[in-house]
């Protein structure tokens, strides 16, 4: 487990009275959440509890009624900010994956890079190989998605977004779609990126993924963040009802209903 | 009485085909072959139309469509776009079009660009420029609905990922919106290239000069030339020379985007 590293001065991601509501249903209660730089951040909770919803604020894929988005020090809520831009340092890995289903792996990893971040076509080619060198997929290049297994297709999402070199890095439920012996592959991408210093925000089910490898862990329900603290405390020795009764659940499906 | 189900089966199997083959017999039966062989059969009526059925004829119908087709695509993509836009005037002026030219007769449209729309504007069309503009106009208000069908039907995780990468949304809906709808459409357009293969033949009221002659009017000539309606068999054939294989080209990529889509559904799920 590492603490996240001393060097930061700011904060990479910096929410402030968060609040979102889809209809009449109140998504999300006012949250509040900082993310140091390096540090890995695991949400944890039971669905419909806004941990997705909170997670896709933190790039304004969903635009927050209430209170204020900074990454990076931009604050991203204000109106004059440039969002794509902001954005491109933001990298996003998606439940479904998302690549882009009519171009092979390199273009998957290429795209933006040559499009937002206007690098030359050999430098987007050498930068994505790397990445994809990094997530094990090498020999995949020229694959399209539809030939990848969902584990093949998540680590290069991951690739692709490691290619903008972004500050931090988003992850929405990232193996919840994979096939169990699927996980394994994605969560060591993962967890070689959380050694390497990336600052990470991951909602997940993986309880063993956020106790060995996240700084902080958030329980959320009900649109609030019920409990928040070091793994040790949040899943280990968890003070509030509410997560516990969710851990007893999660860890132990099987007899969750005795 | 027992009878088992496959027994049932077959008889019902065994009466239909008893019908058919009774329906044939009898239509058979019935026709005068001899009227038949002179009307559709006549092989002096028919070498009238060599070489120039495939040289002009032919050729003429595939560039009228061709033509229309090319503007009508052009045209239909805006218009898909403008119908799915979130500003409102676009979207109605997008919904006034489609509905008047899907509304209205090719027919009436070839006459009024033929005849009225020129003199309008001090202007003159060639019959290549009346015919492309006739076709395009009215295919382009069918192939904006099959766009904006198939731009709809793109996942809406592709557009989030492309957003979340900082791809702007015009950048967006180009290389990752578009590229993909057209996959998604390319079997419903092939079936819109069949539809203006025959509705290119709506030409012929235009006057056409003999080299400008396409498939059905010069069957028509030919027929009165003749007294055969062995032409009319010919250019019939002609046009199914085109018509199938695209509808088979049609089938092919229906076939094709639905394995892929079922592959990526099989991962995705």
């Amino acid at each position: 487990m590492t603490q996240g590293n001393g060097t930061d001065s700011g904060l990479a991601v910096e929410l402030r009275g968060l609040r979102k509501s889809f209809g009449r249903l109140e998504v999300l209660k006012g949250i509040d959440l900082d993310v140091r730089h390096g540090q890995v951040v695991c949400i944890i909770g039971p669905s419909g509890s806004g941990k997705s919803t909170l997670l896709r604020c933190v790039n304004l894929l969903e635009q927050p009624d209430s209170g204020s988005v900074k990454v990076n020090g931009v604050e991203l809520n204000d109106p004059d900010c440039d969002l794509d831009t902001a954005r491109a340092s933001i990298g996003m890995v998606f439940q479904s994956f998302n690549l882009f289903s009519h171009l092979n792996v390199l273009d998957n990893l290429t795209l933006a890079q040559r499009k937002v971040l206007k690098r030359g076509k050999a430098e987007a080619e050498r930068i994505g190989r790397e990445n994809l060198e990094r997530v094990g997929l090498a020999d995949k290049v020229y694959a399209m998605p539809s030939q990848l297994s969902g584990g093949q297709q998540q680590r290069v999402a991951i690739a692709r977004a490691l290619s903008m070199n972004p500050k931090v890095m988003l992850f929405d439920e990232p193996t919840s779609a994979l096939d169990p012996e699927l996980v394994g592959d994605v969560l060591g991408v993962m967890r070689s990126l959380a050694d390497e210093g990336m600052t990470m925000l991951v909602v997940t089910h993986e309880m063993q993924f956020a106790r060995e490898v996240a700084d902080e862990v958030l329980f959320m329900d009900g649109g609030v963040v019920v409990e928040q603290g070091p793994p040790s405390r949040v899943i280990g020795d968890p003070q509030q009802a509410r997560t516990r009764e969710f851990l007893r659940r999660v860890l132990n499906p099987v007899h969750a209903n005795e | 009485m027992a009878m088992s189900r496959r027994k049932r089966g077959q008889l019902a199997r065994g009466i239909q085909y008893a019908i058919l083959v009774i329906v044939v017999v009898v239509l058979a039966l019935l026709a005068d072959w001899g009227k038949i062989g002179k009307a559709f059969f006549d092989w002096e009526a028919a070498s009238v139309l060599f070489p120039d059925l495939f040289t002009v004829a032919l050729v003429n119908t595939l560039v009228y469509t061709a033509l229309g087709f090319a503007l009508g695509l052009v045209m239909a993509l805006p218009l898909a776009l403008m119908k799915l836009s979130s500003i409102g005037p676009y979207r109605w002026l997008s919904t006034i079009y489609v509905e008047f030219f899907r509304g209205v007769p090719l027919l009436l449209v070839f006459i009024a660009i033929g005849y009225g729309v020129p003199p309008a504007f001090g202007i003159k069309f060639d019959n290549y420029s009346t015919a492309a503009l006739s076709l395009g106009l009215v295919g382009a208000a069918y192939m904006a609905e099959t766009i904006r069908a198939g731009i709809q039907a793109v996942p809406a995780g592709q557009i989030e990922a492309a957003r979340s990468l900082g791809m702007t949304p015009l950048r967006t809906t180009a290389t990752i919106v578009v590229p993909q709808a057209f996959r998604i459409i390319l079997p419903p357009l092939t079936n819109e290239l069949i539809l203006l293969t025959k509705d290119s033949s709506l030409i012929y009221l235009l006057g056409l000069s003999i080299d400008q002659l396409e498939l059905a009017k010069f069957g028509r000539d030919a027929l009165n030339e003749t007294k055969s309606l062995t032409p009319i068999l010919i250019t019939g054939l002609c046009y199914l020379l085109i018509t199938v294989p695209l509808s088979y080209l049609s089938r092919y990529l229906e076939r094709r985007t639905g394995r892929q889509r079922d592959r990526g559904l099989e991962v995705e799920a």
